[in-house]
């Protein structure tokens, strides 16, 4: 029986339609995504068209796939990488790591928050550059004064660290509580704050 | 279902062979692109029960069968040797091969460049084609046959 070879492969070619597709594909996807390199580690940034939907750290969140995975049931599968679509979170968070920048000025989607976390964060986002406030103040911020472990767990689970601080939130007495990056983290990002432990 | 940037990593070699078998290398790139962009834009409607790998040759195909009928096969394949003995002197002869599988009938060109290029076993050959598992093998061996006749006389 004959059998045909395969046609020559062409790896030139190939990379030249892959980078026209992902081009296009970027404007069609639900979710875009870009690798970040930071002085806090290596970083996955994801958006929707509403804005900034995930900024996780990709080591200790279990990796790029894990993340990509977690978007893709929890957003939709409609993924794509795309360096480009994320240059303004790139530029921001260079500039808040150089010193150079105390707010972030870039769109949000709480998408992957649950209502109450919603107002968690929002309630966290007021929470100045440099300053710290405590869990059951965050929580009566949110409208729930008695609900300190709800908003605790909320803070824990912020789809986008740095840009909503959440590591500017402390035990009440003064313990640094948890973070979602880890502590080690959390203490570099209150240290380049200026905020004294 | 897997996002859609892996499904994509995962696929691409497969439907670039395709592509450059089915329509020729000048043209593979347009239908890499439409094939690619009709997934993505069905890809959270697609039964994940299905294999991924026929889904995506389905299109593939559908997508190389548009560009036949809009060229209406004016392009002769025999007017493209010369670029691909420009890029890649060596397998003149496969390049040979794909240009005349491209002027077979449609059913065993589909037959044949989907299990030789794009590497789908008949089952998925079928499935993709949306014929039984016979049908896929018969088209292949005819296309076989008439290839042996005009190329191994």
């Amino acid at each position: 029986m004959t059998v045909i070879p395969p046609p020559p492969s062409d790896d030139a070619g190939l990379a030249r339609a892959t980078k026209r597709f992902l081009g296009a594909a970027a404007a069609e996807a639900d979710v875009v995504y870009a690798e970040l390199d930071s002085p806090v580690g290596p970083l996955v940034a994801a958006a929707t068209t509403l804005g900034l939907a995930r900024l996780a750290y990709r080591d200790h969140n279990g990796g790029l796939d894990v993340v990509l995975d977690t978007l893709a049931a929890r957003l939709s599968p409609r993924i794509v990488e795309a360096p480009r679509r994320l240059d303004a979170v790139r530029r921001e968070l260079d500039e808040y790591f150089a010193g150079a920048r105390r707010s972030f000025g870039l769109p949000i989607d709480l998408a992957l928050a649950g209502p109450f976390g919603r107002e968690v964060l929002r309630a966290c986002a007021q929470i100045p550059f440099g300053a710290t406030s405590s869990y059951q103040a965050v929580a009566a911020a949110a409208g729930r004064p008695r609900a300190s472990r709800a908003t605790g767990n909320a803070l824990g689970a912020n789809p986008v660290p740095i840009v909503v601080p959440c590591h500017r939130v402390l035990r009440t007495g003064g313990g640094i509580g948890g973070y979602t990056g880890g502590l080690g983290i959390k203490e570099h990002l209150l240290g380049l704050e200026g905020v004294a432990l | 279902m897997v996002p859609f940037q892996r499904f994509f990593e995962q696929h691409a070699d497969a439907v670039w062979r395709y592509c450059s078998a089915a329509v020729g290398p000048s043209h593979a790139d347009d239908v890499f692109q439409e094939t690619f962009l009709a997934a993505l834009r069905a890809y959270d409607r697609r039964r994940t029960s299905a294999s991924p790998a026929a889904w995506i040759m389905a299109i593939a195909h559908n997508k190389a069968m548009d560009h036949h009928r809009s060229t209406g096969r004016r392009a002769l394949p025999v007017a493209e040797l010369p670029e691909i003995a420009r890029a890649d002197p060596e397998p003149v002869l496969d390049a040979g091969h794909w240009a005349r599988v491209r002027t077979l009938p449609p059913k065993q060109r589909a037959a044949l460049t989907l299990r030789y290029a794009a590497d789908l076993s008949h089952a998925e050959v079928a499935r993709a084609l949306g014929c039984s598992e016979d049908a896929a093998r018969r088209s292949a061996h005819e296309g076989l046959k008439t290839l042996r006749a005009e190329l191994l006389p």
